[in-house]
């Protein structure tokens, strides 16, 4: 074929396409129309279960007895319940304690692994073998552990003569021991981040760094740290995400207790929704607590740009 | 030992289970017949499929176990599945919800779901497949069931829409070794199960004198336990609240006493397994709970005090013995299309042979009286086996509701489970109850107006 046969080919071909797309090729737009399976899809698994979740927020419902309509009530409902307030704050309290240690001690093990040394690469594997464990099965393991009689932390305490912890059976030390299994389990993923990060460090300014006398800690403060930050901020955004939403160690080790000490939005929403049926009131949770991981998320994604590499 | 207990009661075994069976409503005593025996034809929905919902325990075990028995005198297959309490709770109330049911058959525990299955009116009212000789074995023998668990099974619009499965009294388990090392008697009031305790109570060498549950929402039937002997129900059915008075807050110190100077530390977070865990390995010497626990406690691989248990009924309280009762029952999806054949497969899971199955095998207290009656006659059961039938036995007579009969029964356990967990970090019994009662109120109001 030659190439003005070809070309002619391919106007008709698009004349064609014209007819069949209508007005979407017609504005210029001619392949609009693939997009429409996405959007149906989209629009089915996340916009439907969205806009019923809003609705079933403005009404009264319970499993088993008639729904009615409430407009704010239940909104207006969560403001004056004490329980959910201190749910977000005890979310917050977890949240904070979830992102920093991960992040601290996974800088930590990715500084680490950065550096040359025997059995380097198995050891990284040994290390990042909590995250792929089942959270559920983590939550049983370590719920044996924390007893307060036979589990052996507190064999392991008293064998070097500490005295024994209540761990997740008291409400004063349950949520930093909850903090403890979900830092063991997402220390790897935060070290796997840092240390691509690290291996996508220039060379230059460390030599010139080295030329000029500079020590470790310095070298760390100034090159390290501020080049790796925007490595930092997608593994806090990750994280912040999961430690705000964590839902099932709390749930297999302490279900939220004792008492209500390790209750956080995701608890309080589950005992809404799953234990009370109380449809109409756990939906208002779901969308506050939407709008809870929104902001931060926002917030985080805001302070990731501001340390973005220049170019 | 066993004959020690019997004889300081003055009963016999024997008469005990008499007198149990006669407060069960029935005087019967019958040898168990062969399913096919009757005439009835079992087999008229043969090549029909039923699927079964099944909560995770002891009597789900009976019957899977047994399953194929049901198959091969039906000719209907089932496909039955076992899911943890909490879980299966949520899953089959979800799905009633939906409309359309995944299985035919349910297990459904009084205590918990009765009221919210009845308000919906999930299950099929069994009342007329009952009555119906085509629908119904005529050794089924309706009559035979305990007439407290058919009071306890009826809905309050009068609907029957499960068939009980299984009666649970609390019982005081107590380890008689660690009571004879120290010269204690089996407590026979309130105070001296403080005192038992206290005696008993020995941390140095990691005896705990009491345990019982201290997890929220597991833990209330400890305190209605208590509440029960001061003569009061946690509320009555006209609603009024008992959970802030004189004997709430007295009972909440009995709860609060026992598990704050008694109990091994953490026991706020534990639930009845953590307790059993203590009890089986000889470091608790009392502990108060259902009564299905034999079967643990007596096994040799599980357990070190075998033959060590003492099984007791709820010492009196100030105003009255009582044992707090819970149970199942099983019952039809009002979606199932297959509705007799779903009845048969309850008919044959309640029948007389699996009562007596499920007595034998401590898989605990089933509502069939003949069930008493023929494990009485086979001499299956001896030594500290008898003596748990004894305290069931015994348990029968006193039994009354443990938990309040109304839809918000897990509000109501959520919410006075945080009070009473929060006075075993030391919080005053009183508060902690008043401000629970108040915070219970309205769900109360809302729930049972609906």
């Amino acid at each position: 074929m030659s190439a003005q046969a070809a070309l002619v080919d391919t106007r008709r071909s698009h004349a064609l396409w014209r007819r069949v797309s209508g007005g979407a090729a017609a504005r210029g737009r001619p392949y609009a129309l693939f997009v429409l399976p996405a959007l149906v899809l989209m629009a089915a698994v996340i916009v439907f279960p969205w806009l019923f979740t809003g609705f079933m927020s403005l009404h009264e419902w319970k499993l088993s007895q008639a729904r009615s309509f409430a407009g704010l009530d239940n909104y207006l409902r969560l403001l004056g319940d004490e329980r959910f307030q201190w749910a977000a704050l005890r979310t917050l309290y977890y949240a904070a304690l979830a992102v920093v240690a991960p992040l601290v001690l996974g800088t930590v093990a990715a500084l680490i692994f950065h550096r040359r040394f025997p059995f380097r690469g198995f050891l990284r594997g040994v290390f990042i073998l909590p995250m792929m464990a089942t959270p559920v099965a983590v939550g049983l393991v370590w719920t044996m552990m924390f007893h307060p009689q036979l589990g052996v932390l507190n064999y392991l305490l008293t064998s070097i003569g500490l005295p024994a912890s209540l761990w997740v059976y008291d409400p004063g030390t349950v949520i930093p021991s909850l903090v403890m299994v979900e830092t063991w389990q997402w220390t790897p993923l935060v070290m796997l981040i840092v240390l691509g990060g690290l291996a996508a460090l220039p060379t230059e300014p460390y030599e010139s760094a080295q030329l000029d006398g500079a020590s470790a800690w310095a070298m760390f403060r100034h090159i390290t740290f501020p080049l790796v930050l925007p490595f930092l901020m997608v593994a806090a955004i990750i994280r912040t995400i999961d430690a705000v939403k964590s839902f099932d160690i709390i749930f297999v080790i302490s279900q939220g207790g004792p008492g209500t000490a390790s209750e956080t939005l995701n608890l309080f929403l589950y005992l809404q929704a799953f234990a009370f049926y109380d449809v109409g009131y756990a939906s208002a949770v779901v969308a506050v607590f939407f709008a809870l991981i929104v902001t931060l998320s926002l917030t985080l994604l805001y302070l990731r740009q501001r340390t973005q590499w220049s170019a | 030992m066993d004959g020690d207990r019997s004889s300081k009661s003055g009963l016999t075994r024997r008469s005990v289970l008499r007198a149990g069976a006669a407060a069960l409503g029935t005087n019967s005593i019958f040898a168990p017949a062969v399913f096919a025996q009757s005439g009835f034809d079992w087999k008229r929905l043969k090549g029909q499929h039923l699927e079964v919902s099944l909560t995770l325990g002891p009597r789900a075990d009976l019957w899977q176990k047994y399953e194929k028995e049901f198959e091969e005198l039906t000719g209907i297959s089932v496909g039955s599945e076992k899911v943890p309490e909490q879980q299966h709770r949520q899953k089959v109330a979800i799905e009633f919800a939906s409309g359309n049911t995944s299985f035919d058959v349910a297990t459904v525990s009084y205590h918990v779901q009765k009221q919210l299955y009845g308000r919906g009116k999930w299950l099929v009212d069994l009342r007329d497949m009952i009555k119906d000789p085509k629908l119904t074995n005529p050794d089924f023998d309706f009559g035979d069931f305990a007439r407290g668990a058919i009071d306890y099974a009826t809905q309050k619009d009068g609907r029957l829409d499960t068939i009980p499965i299984n009666l649970d009294y609390w019982i005081l388990y107590w380890n008689k070794e660690l009571f004879q090392q120290k010269g204690v008697a089996y407590p026979r009031s309130f105070p001296e199960i403080i005192e038992a305790a206290r005696t008993l109570n020995d941390p140095k060498n990691g005896i705990s004198g009491f345990i019982s549950r201290g997890l929220k929402n597991a833990n209330v039937p400890v305190w209605t336990s208590f509440l029960l002997g001061y003569g009061v129900d946690p509320i009555d059915p006209d609603l009024t609240m008992h959970t802030d008075g004189t004997e709430a807050i007295e009972a909440g110190k009995i709860y609060q006493t026992l598990n704050k100077e008694f109990a091994p530390p953490g026991v706020a977070g534990f639930n009845w397994n953590e307790c059993q865990t203590s009890f089986v390995l000889g470091k608790s010497a009392m502990w108060l709970d259902g009564i299905g626990f034999a079967l643990p406690l007596e096994d040799p691989a599980k357990s070190k005090v075998v033959g060590k248990v003492g099984y007791g009924v709820m010492p009196p309280g100030p105003k009255a013995q009582r044992s707090a009762l819970f149970g199942d029952g099983v019952g039809i999806s009002t979606s199932s299309k297959k509705k007799e054949a779903a009845w048969l497969y309850v008919q044959w899971a309640t029948s007389k042979e699996m009562n007596q199955r499920h007595l034998e095998g401590l898989y605990g207290a089933p509502a069939r009286a003949s069930a008493y009656a023929a494990v009485k006659a086979s001499g299956k059961l001896t030594g500290p086996k008898a003596e748990w039938l004894d305290a069931m036995a015994g348990s029968i007579k006193i039994a009354r509701a443990g938990l309040p009969d109304i839809v918000a029964v897990t509000e109501f356990r959520d919410t006075f489970g945080v009070a009473l967990t929060n006075t075993i970090s030391g919080a005053d019994p009183a508060t902690e109850l008043k401000k629970a009662t108040e915070a219970f109120k309205p769900v109360l109001a809302k729930t049972e107006k609906a």
